[in-house]
């Protein structure tokens, strides 16, 4: 070890960091594609904090200057449309690839136990995002910007008592304005951010002390070699690295097709309605969230009830929280688990892709039934999950992987 | 007792007694951050009244106003549209708007001060949305026996001619009548001396 590293070293842990967390972190020798979002979640946090960085400097937080600040980045910036597309392309791909990596969850269980507060972090990294989309949507002061804020911040008013008062203090003002995009801005490029890097960085601390999962949903750590190591491991670095490196540059090529390509997705990634600034008298004919929030918009519309609806839709995300509790079964994953845990997950699936098909299209009565029907599934899978996986019967996992 | 206790009693008081004392500075610490979130003082001035000429507006017409930049709905009715509201009463759920605060309460079956116009504040009680006028009597998608009034393109909640909400719907309560008066032909909206 040369002379300047070693001066480094003796003052700072990097070779003790680097063998603890990369090149002797074991990690299960055989997983499957699945396993690759959460490195794929991490890529597309850093494309969006650089792409974010790179829009706030000729973006501006005022009512007046919020739209034109866009439009003169998509038109008079250098290269300021690639920036713009990479950040919206990005905020789509983060919440794609965190619903897999959510679905992964639920597939192999990974939310089991040692691991329910690496669930529990992902979680709430899941929540803050949601927070941090919204905020994000609403700066560039488009029609979908304004309505999709006014009917979000009106959801506080569903909240009896303090709510009215609620959204004023929210907006900071009798109506969405300046204020509130000023304040949303500040929200979306400091507070959000740091809280993301820091419960990112706690999921990724509690998932090192526990281990990471596997397909089999078998604990490896009881078969260890003469040095402790897991017999059925390999290290972190380079094998899961390089490996990561192939799935990040498949992802990459996906990612550029779509920033170069088709960047509105058809109006799914970026609304059409949000090509034009916002206009408080006018409602657009239809307004729909962006694809990442419709699963829940359908099941906040399919309650004829204005506090009813909030209930429902906090509930969807807040039940997904105790799922490590929920689960009774002895196995992990589902290939071992038995059938109703098998069509209990498949339904799921299909309602939830469903809710977020008709969270995207108008009302008429029969999707309103849909969404009814739909949302009572998605609730159900939950609250029975007790019970069936407690009385199926399960397959015995292999001893090893 | 002996001489150790003694010490950690005394240590445990003023433990509890400094971690109070902390605690009572976090509602202290934490006041200027919670008020700079409400209306600034600027926010606040606004609002001013806006008048409207209601000499041009023709039966049937209405007419979309901002006052404190939002939208305001002024309606002129026909005279066969208000003979027929008490008819559709039976689909409503708050007919006599109990649950709100009406301004002009008992005065016309308009809710206004005027017996052929409406004033209505034009944001959907549910989220927000600004509901759309449809006055033809006929079957619409959202409901078969449609008899003119208010739908609210987000979330599909339904309104009468006078803003009064549908049962069923996710709006909880009417549309809200925003203060105003007439003199002559001027309408001003946001602004009654009667009621303060």
């Amino acid at each position: 070890m040369n002379t300047v590293f070693k001066w480094f070293n003796d003052r700072l842990p990097i070779v003790n960091t680097f063998e603890r967390h990369l090149s002797k972190h074991p990690v299960p020798k055989k997983v499957n594609f699945w396993y690759l979002f959460g490195a794929l979640a991490s890529v597309v946090l850093i494309i969006q904090i650089i792409s974010g960085i790179w829009l706030m400097m000729p973006y501006q937080n005022t009512e007046e200057g919020a739209f034109s600040s866009i439009e003169f980045i998509m038109r008079d910036v250098d290269y300021g449309w690639v920036i713009r597309y990479m950040h919206t392309t990005g905020a789509s791909m983060f919440f794609a690839v965190v619903y897999l990596h959510m679905f992964r969850g639920l597939l192999y269980g990974s939310y089991k136990k040692p691991r329910e507060l690496v669930w529990i972090f992902g979680m709430t990294i899941y929540l803050v995002m949601m927070a941090e989309g919204f905020l994000g949507y609403v700066l560039p002061y488009g029609q979908m910007s304004y309505w999709g804020a006014q009917v979000i911040i009106s959801l506080f008013g569903a909240i009896p008592y303090i709510g009215e008062s609620l959204e004023v203090w929210v907006r900071g003002d009798y109506y969405i304005s300046g204020s509130t995009v000023s304040r949303f801005f500040a929200l979306h490029v400091v507070a959000l951010p740091l809280m993301l890097i820091a419960l990112v960085f706690m999921h990724l601390v509690a998932l090192h002390e526990v281990g990471a999962g596997n397909p089999e949903g078998i604990d490896i750590e009881e078969h260890l070699d003469q040095d402790g190591v897991p017999l059925d491991s390999v290290p972190f670095f380079p094998y899961k690295v390089l490996n990561a490196l192939v799935g990040i540059g498949v992802f990459m090529t996906v990612f550029s097709i779509i920033m170069f390509f088709f960047p509105e997705a058809g109006g799914y990634f970026i609304e059409k309605a949000n090509f034009e600034e916002a206009n408080p008298l006018s409602t657009p004919e239809h307004i729909a969230p962006v694809w990442y929030y419709s699963p829940y918009y359908a099941m906040l519309r399919a309650v004829p009830d204005k506090l009813g609806g909030l209930i429902v839709m906090a509930g969807a995300i807040a039940i997904l929280f105790v799922v490590p509790w929920l689960d009774r079964s002895k196995v992990n994953s589902i290939r071992y688990k038995g059938i109703f845990s098998k069509i209990a997950i498949s339904l799921f699936a299909i309602s939830f892709l469903t809710l977020g098909y008709l969270g995207t299209v108008p009302v008429t009565e029969l999707r309103t039934l849909m969404s009814v029907i739909c949302t009572a599934i998605y609730f159900l899978f939950f609250f029975l999950m007790p019970i069936y996986t407690s009385l199926e019967s399960t397959k015995q996992p292999p001893e090893r992987l | 007792m002996t001489e150790s206790t003694k010490n950690n009693n005394r240590r445990k008081v003023l433990i509890g007694m400094t971690a109070a004392f902390g605690a009572a500075g976090i509602p202290f610490a934490a006041t200027p951050f919670i008020a700079a979130w409400n209306p600034s003082a600027k926010a606040k001035a606004l609002g001013a009244a806006v008048k409207v000429d209601i000499s041009k507006i023709e039966e049937g017409q209405i007419v979309q106003v901002a006052w404190r930049k939002q939208p305001v709905f002024v309606l002129r009715h026909t005279k066969s549209s208000i003979s027929s509201l008490p008819s559709v009463e039976t689909k409503l759920a708050d007919p006599n708007s109990l649950a709100i605060d009406e301004p002009y309460r008992d005065l016309y079956p308009t809710r206004s001060k005027s017996d052929e116009f409406s004033i209505l504040a034009g944001v959907c009680t549910h989220l927000g949305c600004s509901p759309k006028y449809h006055p033809e009597v006929e079957p619409k998608p959202w409901d078969a026996t449609w008899t003119g009034g208010f739908f609210c393109p987000c979330h599909g909640s339904m309104f009468d001619i006078v803003g009064r909400v549908f049962k069923g719907v996710p709006a909880p309560t009417n549309l809200k009548v925003p203060p105003h008066n007439f003199q002559g032909s001027i309408l001003t909206i946001g602004e009654d001396k009667e009621i303060t």
